[in-house]
């Protein structure tokens, strides 16, 4: 057609533009109900409250916490960190089942990887959110700051939002592939996995037949590298290096469960049908 | 020696389409082209095959077999560099309802990486007259102005082929009249194609040059509105698509 009055320029194979532009959508979401936003910072606050006032409780009743006031603290917002992000992916995704939109979406130029990675943007944003205030507000009320942990904190939060990630995109392929009635996995599955990844507790609390399991989970390395910064002061490398590697498996299995879905999804004609 | 100047591709060319559900036939080995600036139909019952070829047109579902060309490129392998030049509107797919109507047009105008689509969403508003629309929630919108509201997002792009499932259902017959009137304008505009899927006789005998009429996954038969009357000795085109709806007819045309 000679006579376009519309530029447009959507055959670009990815675009920093439409990832902005699903991002966009998902920010007018949580804008546009203050409830969701309050949700997003109650959880973690109050979990925080919690921990706080057993681990000051605990201190002057345990050589356990004593040793390491925070130790219960650290472990309970970086666990939070990791069922955030998560979840911040998951819900995205599921306010696009909840409003029956994947097939306004995917008849645009938006690639799935797009979509994904602005999934996992939202991820960063829902987690920030929520854990943050949080992890500021322990501060004046307990004289204890999760950033003291340093440089660590930084390796612990990249290999949990990882995981999160790999979690989440598994779980959403699950949705794509069972429909609504999977929706539970957005809230259940995570916890499957908290005795495992021995957040309050060293691995060597578990039957020796359960560590491997444990230690098959970088979430584990996490928290027993937390403890190893918090009792001894050393940072263990092994654990970074063996909880990426991990991460690196587990996003491999969740990206190709979510994408092989996808294509079932499109094989059945579930993008136009899926919803509420 | 003469010059014959080579026949342009159809916009759309199908072949052998055929799209299986388990044991379940929906698109039982169809064909059919659709040339560009001509306003065409898929029309029949419930469960006949057309929102099923639409959305294997758009890419939403896969084939069991068959080809689907749409501006000459394989869809079922290029689709991208079909999907920036085409859209989409059905009644059966909402936009998000906790947005505004300017957010969802906003986020649609992005992914389809308009240029000046501050500009463009004001024309479209003033045109299809949904400006006091634009900052209500699209949830809250009565269905008139929910139809005005996705045939806006459907013409963002200018789309050279718009594809519609049902554009007018469930309107009251002035809202419904004109969209009818719109596309017309929009096509003799533009000179888009246009693929609607209705089971609206009136609506397709006056929008539609030509009609594919399906039946269980099959296009029973074709023609343009006046040739299917004709053919089947009836006087408009509801008593034609009653009478192969009802299977008295299949493939040969009554006498």
């Amino acid at each position: 057609m000679s006579n376009r009055a519309v530029r447009r320029f959507g055959e670009a194979a990815f675009s920093p533009a439409r990832v902005w532009a699903m991002l966009l959508r998902y920010l007018y979401i949580l804008r546009s109900s203050w409830p969701r936003t309050i949700e997003l910072l109650y959880w973690p606050t109050l979990q925080m409250l919690i921990w706080g006032f057993m681990s000051q409780f605990l201190r002057t009743n345990s050589s356990y916490v004593a040793q390491a006031f925070g130790v219960l603290l650290g472990a309970v917002m970086l666990w939070d960190l990791l069922f955030r992000s998560q979840l911040g992916l998951s819900m995205s995704f599921l306010e696009e089942m909840w409003a029956r939109n994947l097939g306004q979406l995917f008849v645009t130029p938006l690639r799935p990887y797009e979509w994904v990675i602005s999934l996992l943007a939202m991820s960063v944003i829902r987690v920030t959110i929520g854990v943050v205030p949080a992890a500021l507000l322990a501060i004046p009320l307990y004289h204890y700051s999760v950033f003291d942990m340093g440089l660590p904190l930084i390796a612990f939060l990249v290999v949990l939002m990882a995981m999160g990630w790999a979690l989440g995109l598994a779980i959403c392929g699950g949705i794509l592939r069972h429909g609504m009635g999977a929706e539970g996995l957005a809230w259940t599955v995570i916890f499957a996995i908290a005795p495992l990844s021995c957040i309050y507790y060293p691995v060597t609390i578990l039957p020796s037949w359960l560590q491997p399991f444990a230690w098959a989970l970088p979430s584990t390395y996490v928290f027993e590298g937390m403890r190893a910064v918090m009792f001894e002061g050393s940072f263990r490398t092994d654990y970074l290096v063996t909880a990426l590697a991990l991460d690196l498996v587990y996003l491999a299995l969740g990206t190709t469960i979510f994408f092989i879905a996808f294509r079932d999804a499109r094989r059945r004609g579930a993008l136009l049908q899926m919803g509420e | 020696m003469r010059h014959i100047p080579a026949m342009p591709d159809p916009v759309i060319r199908v072949e052998k389409l055929v799209k299986r559900y388990g044991s379940t036939v929906a698109v039982d080995g169809i064909g059919f082209t659709v040339e560009s600036g001509v306003t065409a139909a898929l029309l029949g019952g419930n469960g006949a095959g057309k929102t099923t070829t639409l959305s294997i047109l758009l890419g939403l579902l896969l084939p069991s077999s068959g080809t689907v060309h749409v501006f000459g490129e394989d869809v079922l392998r290029h689709r991208y560099r079909v999907l920036p030049r085409i859209n989409f509107s059905s009644p059966y797919v909402d936009l998000p309802h906790r947005l505004t109507v300017r957010q969802n047009l906003s986020i649609y105008a992005r992914l389809y990486g308009i240029q000046g689509r501050t500009e463009r969403i004001a024309l479209l508003a003033r045109d299809l007259q949904i400006e006091p629309l634009l900052d209500r929630p699209s949830g809250k919108l009565s269905s008139g102005q929910k139809t005005r509201v996705a045939l806006a997002k459907a013409l963002l792009n200018e789309p050279e082929l718009l594809l519609l499932d049902e554009p007018t259902a469930s309107l009251d017959p002035d809202t419904g009249d004109w969209v009818r009137g719109y596309l017309e304008d929009y096509r003799e505009r533009t000179g888009a194609t246009i693929l609607l899927a209705s089971h609206n006789m009136a609506e397709v005998e006056r929008l539609c040059s030509e009609v594919m009429m399906m039946r269980e996954g099959k296009i029973v038969d074709r023609g343009s509105p006046g040739e299917l009357i004709d053919r089947y000795g009836r006087t408009n085109l509801e008593e034609v698509f009653l009478h192969i709806a009802r299977g008295a007819r299949t493939l040969e045309p009554v006498s």
